[in-house]
């Protein structure tokens, strides 16, 4: 028997820009285990939402996670616009797809750099960041913030795309599909990329299915789920775009799909900035003035894979219960196929390939008494404990179907 | 003006603690060292040891686990250690500062020399914060 050696990743590591510990363990290079440990970004999102008002909760679940702060709001609003039963203004909905199409970009150029600089190639990094400024600038320009745009609200949109904004958003896409051809050509002509990435964290198909794997994770191995059309929502069914898939399942896949994504996404960001110029301006909310009982479910295509939001309504105006499941909280289980057997430094770039996103999956694992210190509750406890919450809930008849 | 004041107003090498955040703030704390802004040309350098750090900042709400880390890693640090606390989590805990894990802000736990609000503060907010704090000195 040979022994292993423990080799800690985190909590506050340079590589990773987001507080998480991983321990491999490690046979000489090869890595044999992996565990992980959250918690350090544990912040009791789902606790807070129920003490704020539906409005309020918009801007809470947007600071779920930065990257995708568009995500969040988007299956919240799927959610509580499915319990108060109304259908969006076509305007509405042209703008939340572009508000959404925007971040998959911003966030796919973030992820390439990011990648980038996992496998040594920091001009890559710097190039993708720089690429990435651009859409940044008409963040700003639509919703006054570089992240965080505060622009979703139930039954409609806060701020307008006037038509005096159009030009400078097709400006930008046709500068990014240049800019894009140039990225997409740096990365799959380099041979040193293809010798690191390629053949290396493969995933199967099965794997995908048995770990419930989603998003771009998902499509690099040839599983063809993508919510956007699978559940149509806001203005995708009404614009002309396809799901990128890609066989490989290994990191190499997931660049690719990635990067054509992005193209996808400018196209549809360009079908649907040619609709809003035909429309009326202003239409942008419709007025609801309560929340009755019941229950929602809102599915939104984060850049990540799905995001999931279950709303309970009992009729007042904060939820009664907030359930969230962000995409990386499945996304991450993967690790214990594409890491195992690997080299230390393959691991790393298998890790980030799946683009986690830690803020989004943070969980409760164990309660301490504050006074003593003492463990009260594990993490099956815990899951008891909700499980029982959850079924009080439904006999109390917050939200009959 | 001791020595060691003096060597802090130049070349500052920074390490960044994310505490319970959104994310937001680390990225466009990274976003300082791309090519648009491009801290590096202040001297400004990011470390990967808090041993070799002059500046440490902090962003995020702090939570319980995160808590006794922070501590650490501000003992750790040589002195004299300027603490920025970065975007309305920092400076107050923010959207976050009624959850059940929440510790205290930042100013609970170390001292700090400079708050830089915003949620999350703009890139050339970041830079101009430290500058000014380097100016000082
Ligand atoms: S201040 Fe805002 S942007 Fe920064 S970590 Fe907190 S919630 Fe996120």
């Amino acid at each position: 028997m040979s022994r292993k050696t423990l080799i800690p990743i985190g909590p506050y590591h340079p590589l990773q820009e987001e507080p998480e510990l991983f321990k491999l363990y490690c046979d000489g290079e090869i890595v044999m285990d992996i565990k992980w440990e959250t918690g350090y970004n544990h912040r009791g999102i789902e606790k807070l939402s129920e003490s704020k008002s539906y409005d309020q909760v918009f801007f809470l679940v947007e600071r779920i996670c930065g990257i995708c702060s568009t995500s969040h709001p988007f299956a919240f609003a799927n959610a509580v616009e499915e319990i108060v039963g109304v259908e969006i203004t076509d305007r509405t909905k042209y703008i939340r797809s572009i508000i959404g199409e925007l971040e998959r970009i911003h966030s796919h150029l973030l992820w390439v750099g990011l990648a980038g600089h996992f496998l040594g190639y920091n001009t890559l990094f710097m190039w993708a960041w720089k690429y990435r400024e651009p859409v940044l600038d008409l963040f700003e320009m639509i919703t006054g913030n570089r992240n965080s745009y505060a622009m979703f609200k139930v039954g409609g949109v806060r701020r307008d795309i006037e038509n005096s904004k159009i030009p400078a958003i097709r400006k930008v896409m046709a500068v990014m599909r240049k800019k894009l051809d140039l990225l997409t050509g740096a990365v799959m002509d380099d041979p040193v990329i293809h010798a690191r990435t390629k053949g290396v964290g493969i995933l199967t198909r099965q794997d995908i299915l048995d770990y419930g794997a989603v998003g771009p994770t998902a499509r690099a191995s040839g599983v063809d789920i993508d919510v956007r059309r699978d559940d149509p929502y806001a203005a995708y069914p009404l614009v002309n775009w396809k799901v990128i898939t890609a066989q490989a399942g290994d990191v190499f896949a997931k660049v690719e799909v990635r990067l054509l994504e992005m193209y996808e996404s400018a196209s549809i960001i360009e079908q649907c900035i040619d609709a809003l110029e035909k429309m009326k301006e202003g239409d942008i909310a419709l007025k609801i003035n309560e929340i009755p009982q019941g229950i929602g479910t809102g599915r939104a295509e984060a850049p990540r894979g799905e995001v999931f939001h279950f709303v309970v309504s009992d009729g007042s105006n904060s939820p009664a219960r907030h359930k969230i499941r962000a995409p990386s909280y499945t996304n991450i289980a993967t690790f214990k196929k594409s890491c195992i057997g690997q080299t230390i430094a393959d691991a790393t770039i298998s890790l980030a390939a799946v683009d986690p996103c830690y803020c989004c999956t943070e969980r409760m694992a164990a309660a301490y008494d504050n006074s003593s210190g003492k463990k009260i509750l594990n993490a099956s406890e815990l899951i008891e404990l909700s499980m029982k919450r959850t079924s009080e809930l439904r006999k109390s008849g917050a939200g009959h179907e | 003006m001791g020595f060691k004041d003096y060597c802090l107003r130049k070349s500052l090498w920074v390490f960044h603690f994310g505490g319970a955040s959104c994310n937001n703030c680390d990225i466009e704390i990274l976003d300082c060292l791309t090519p648009r802004y491009d801290l590096e040309r202040f001297g400004i350098l990011l470390v990967g040891s808090i041993r070799h750090a002059d500046v440490l900042l902090v962003n995020g709400s702090i939570n319980r686990r995160d808590k006794d880390r922070l501590l650490e890693l501000y003992h750790q640090a040589p002195k004299p250690l300027l603490v920025v606390a970065i975007g309305a989590c920092g400076c107050t805990g923010g959207i976050f500062a009624e959850g059940i894990t929440f510790a205290g802000p930042v100013d609970k736990i170390i001292p700090v020399d400079a708050y830089i609000p915003g949620c999350p503060p703009k890139p050339e907010a970041i830079i101009a914060g430290i500058v000014k704090l380097a100016g000082k000195k």
